[in-house]
């Protein structure tokens, strides 16, 4: 039917209305609903976590048919937990801390999707924070050198390759 | 510390002082999710690794309980609670309805003024709960972050460089923060402003929900408003987001409010006496009239409209007359009719002893 407000667009809306005891019924179109202020607020109701099994089938070939032929007629799964990726989007839940890294090239697109953003920089424990440090240090100087390397600038190069040796030793300890 | 402690008073001893902005923002609450390295998630662990998380907390609170407010304490498993004792914890927001309904392992470690909530094997292993009363998200944040501290000491947390804290569901990823305010919106609802109002503010990326959480409808114009991004930002921004977006609504619901008094102040003032009538005499009410009530006469006694009734009775009328509170109140099972019947008579009750407080009162 069309709606009975304009005349114009079909009535989607249906709902029943109770004031003091007196129902009234009404079909309206979307249109109609919003400027009379008769659409019920949907987003109070929906759950989040709803939504989220549908992100995380984002790409539900992947386990099953990869294309990439090392992938082929393997599932991905956990090693520590056992828990396979498809169980995963099932479910919602990671079931260790090393789903994150069995996962981890699947990851990054969910993440976006979700967080829209890949990398933490948040609150960093206590004890990690010193290693962290010199982590990042390192992966930036390896960065470096690779650049002196290309610009054929040895000496420089050697200077960091220096550095990059004493950052490692410091880290192992 | 008694579980009998927890059970008897509706209001917890946090809610007693006032906190800022408390005529609109009820309360604010910061909880982070950790998890110990090395083992399962919750989900998939066994009965042992669970209690070995469970004793890991508590040896840990036993050893060293140098967080303050954690010296008086109580350790709850939720094993030894009956399904009405778990209920009024809820009710309370003391613990989540997953901790109370889905964790047979569960546990909780609970502050004595009930502002403090250290939930095990619930999704993740450890979630940190603060609860301060009005608009107070940076304190909350301050007193988790200081117990989250204090449990490192103990453990090593699962962490990764780039996706930080590991939680069970990556939409807790990072952070693991989730910071939200509870906020009566009444002039809002009565001006239709809340349809429009609400879609934004998911559309900026925060989320809205009832006051039981996820899944649970708005009751009595409260609602909960939270951060849904913990990945990429820090704690602090996710924070400061927040906050300003509550600052908005706040004022829009101050505006609202005068609006509302200056047009139509005489239809604002009979609703709130008509919903105190209700109240104070009524023999039957289910909890979403009752709540609905309550709601309009808090907005008469934060408006000044009403001055024989105090903002405090009503905080504790929203809580006490919840199924489970309503229940353990009666000492048994009730059904859903009589839940109804004690439910008036308890506001009654309540309502009367508040006015033999004010005498002064003029109904």
């Amino acid at each position: 039917m069309l709606c009975p407000e304009c005349g114009k667009r079909p009535a989607t809306i249906h709902y029943t209305k109770i004031v003091n005891g007196n129902k009234t019924e009404q079909y309206l179109c979307e249109v109609c609903a919003h400027e009379k202020g008769e659409m019920p607020n949907l987003e109070s109701g929906f759950s989040f976590q709803k939504l989220l099994s549908s992100f995380l089938n984002f790409d539900p070939s992947f386990s099953e048919h990869d294309s990439r032929p090392a992938m082929k007629g393997q599932t991905l799964r956990c090693p520590t937990c056992g828990m396979t990726y498809n169980q995963f989007g099932k479910f919602g839940r990671f079931g260790c801390s090393d789903c994150y890294v069995t996962f981890r090239t699947h990851l990054e697109p969910m993440l976006r999707r979700i967080h829209g953003h890949t990398t933490h920089c948040g609150k960093i424990p206590e004890r990690t924070k010193g290693e962290l440090k010199l982590r990042r240090r390192l992966e930036q100087l390896k960065e470096k050198l690779a650049h002196k390397v290309q610009a054929e600038e040895f000496e420089e190069a050697a200077k960091i390759r220096d550095q990059i040796r004493a950052l490692q030793e410091q880290l192992e300890k | 510390m008694s579980l009998q402690h927890f059970m008897k008073n509706a209001i917890s001893e946090w809610m007693r002082v006032k906190g800022p902005q408390s005529d609109i923002v009820f309360s604010s609450r910061i909880r982070i999710a950790r998890n110990l390295a090395g083992l399962p998630f919750p989900t998939l662990s066994t009965a042992s690794q669970a209690e070995e998380v469970i004793r890991m907390v508590y040896e840990a609170w036993k050893k060293d309980p140098s967080v303050s407010s954690l010296k008086k304490a109580a350790f709850i498993r939720m094993s030894e609670l009956t399904p009405l004792e778990k209920r009024v914890l809820v009710e309370k927001h003391l613990i989540s309805p997953q901790l109370a309904e889905e964790s047979p392992n569960g546990a909780v470690l609970l502050s004595q003024d009930e502002s403090i909530s250290i939930m095990i094997n619930e999704e993740d292993h450890i979630r940190i709960q603060c609860l301060f009363p009005g608009l107070q998200l940076e304190k909350a944040w301050e007193m988790a972050s200081q117990i989250d501290d204090w449990l490192e000491k103990h453990f090593v947390f699962a962490f990764d460089d780039q996706c930080g804290y590991l939680t069970s569901c990556p939409t807790n990823l990072g952070t693991g923060i989730r910071a939200s305010v509870m906020v009566h919106l009444p002039a809002l609802a009565m001006t239709q402003q809340l349809p429009r109002l609400l879609p934004v503010i998911t559309q900026v990326g925060l989320a809205v929900r009832g006051i039981y959480g996820e899944g649970s409808e708005a009751l009595g114009q409260l609602y909960q408003i939270s951060n849904q991004v913990t990945l990429g930002q820090s704690e602090e921004e996710i924070i400061d987001k927040l906050q300003s977006v509550v600052k908005q609504i706040i004022e829009h619901e101050i505006n609202a409010r005068r609006r509302i008094l200056a047009q139509s102040g005489i239809e604002l003032e009979d609703r709130v006496y008509r919903s105190y009538g209700t109240l104070s005499h009524s023999r039957i009410i289910d909890s979403k009239e009752a709540m609905q009530r309550l709601s309009d006469v808090r907005l008469g006694v934060d408006l000044n409209l009403m001055k024989d009734v105090s903002a405090s009775v009503m905080n504790e009328l929203m809580v006490l007359i919840q199924p489970g509170f309503l229940q353990q109140y009666a000492g048994q099972r009730l059904d859903p009719e009589e839940r109804d019947i004690r439910r008036a008579k308890l506001i009654r009750e309540r309502l009367l002893l508040e006015s033999q407080e004010n005498p002064s009162s003029e109904v």
